[in-house]
């Protein structure tokens, strides 16, 4: 389509496809006044200042407090409020436990929902096609791949973030570690465990 | 039609050809009822523009795998039938 306005040229050598793609919409929504280049810029920082570590906050207080992983399994946006950490824009954030019975996925089939909030933004292999569709058609597969070995009398749950609910795992607590303050358990859980395709780090 | 946890539904398999989230795999698909979400504007709408009004349930819905797993997906209400 023709069009009159000045911008830098769309592609740059060495640049991948999709970022000329964002550079385009954005300079469209910036244009028709759908967005400012200061809320984009707002957006992105507040994106990439997010980390796993306020997840693994959240996680370490499930593992000591069970009256707070009942709270966070009804409602973590709370939870995380509880604690003082940011739960993002939202608007119903859930937390599952993974047990001796159950082991938790999660996935979004349709695009790359993620509790970005609390984990940061989600990992490339999180948003890639391959894990999107084998997850919920093969996750004992999925898992296997990431190192996770599961008995067979272990329920698997694939949750799929379909809609505006977000699912952070409560990964099963590791063993060894009854005397370990909230700190040195958040050291344990790591991003890929919050996803539910690894255990936390064992401790020693 | 409200359903409430422990119920079995069926997903819609109606052609949409606009955005929506419904997963395709999971059209027609029976299900259980698995927890109860709040009301949420609808993407369906939204996704145009629309201001998403009115609100529609969200249901976590169970659907079962091979071997006793399952995959849980949020699925809207106008989405939903009962299960015969």
């Amino acid at each position: 389509m023709s069009h009159d306005h000045p911008h830098e040229p769309v592609t740059t050598a060495g640049e991948p496809p999709a970022a000329a793609r964002v550079r385009a919409l954005a300079d469209l929504l910036v244009e028709k006044g759908v967005l400012g280049r200061e809320d984009i810029r707002r957006r992105v920082d507040w994106l990439v200042s997010r980390t796993p570590a306020d997840g693994a906050r959240l996680v370490a207080r499930a593992w000591m407090d069970p009256s707070f992983k009942e709270r966070a399994l009804d409602d973590a946006r709370l939870a995380a409020l509880e604690l003082g950490l940011e739960p993002g824009e939202s608007p119903q954030v859930i937390a599952l436990e993974n047990t001796d019975d159950v082991h938790h996925l999660v996935v979004c089939t349709l695009c790359s929902c993620y509790p970005k909030a609390l984990l940061g933004p989600p990992p490339d292999w999180y948003k890639s096609l391959p894990y999107r569709s084998r997850a919920v058609a093969d996750p004992r597969g999925v898992l296997r791949e990431f190192g996770v070995e599961l008995d067979e009398d272990v329920e698997v749950r694939v949750v799929d973030s379909t809609a505006d609910v977000r699912y952070i795992v409560i990964p099963r607590r590791p063993h060894g570690t009854e005397s370990f303050d909230e700190d040195a358990l958040a050291a344990l859980v790591t991003r890929d465990s919050m996803v539910g395709v690894a255990e936390p780090v064992p401790p020693g | 039609m409200t359903f409430a946890a422990g119920d079995d539904v069926v997903v819609s398999s109606r052609a949409h050809s606009g955005h929506h989230r419904t997963p395709g795999y999971l059209k027609g698909r029976k299900g259980t009822v698995l927890r109860v979400h709040e009301r949420f504007r609808n993407p369906e709408t939204r996704a145009y523009g629309g201001d998403g009004l009115p609100k529609e349930r969200l249901y976590l819905v169970g659907f079962a795998l091979s071997g006793g797993d399952q995959v849980l997906a949020d699925i809207f209400e106008h989405w939903l039938e009962k299960a015969a």
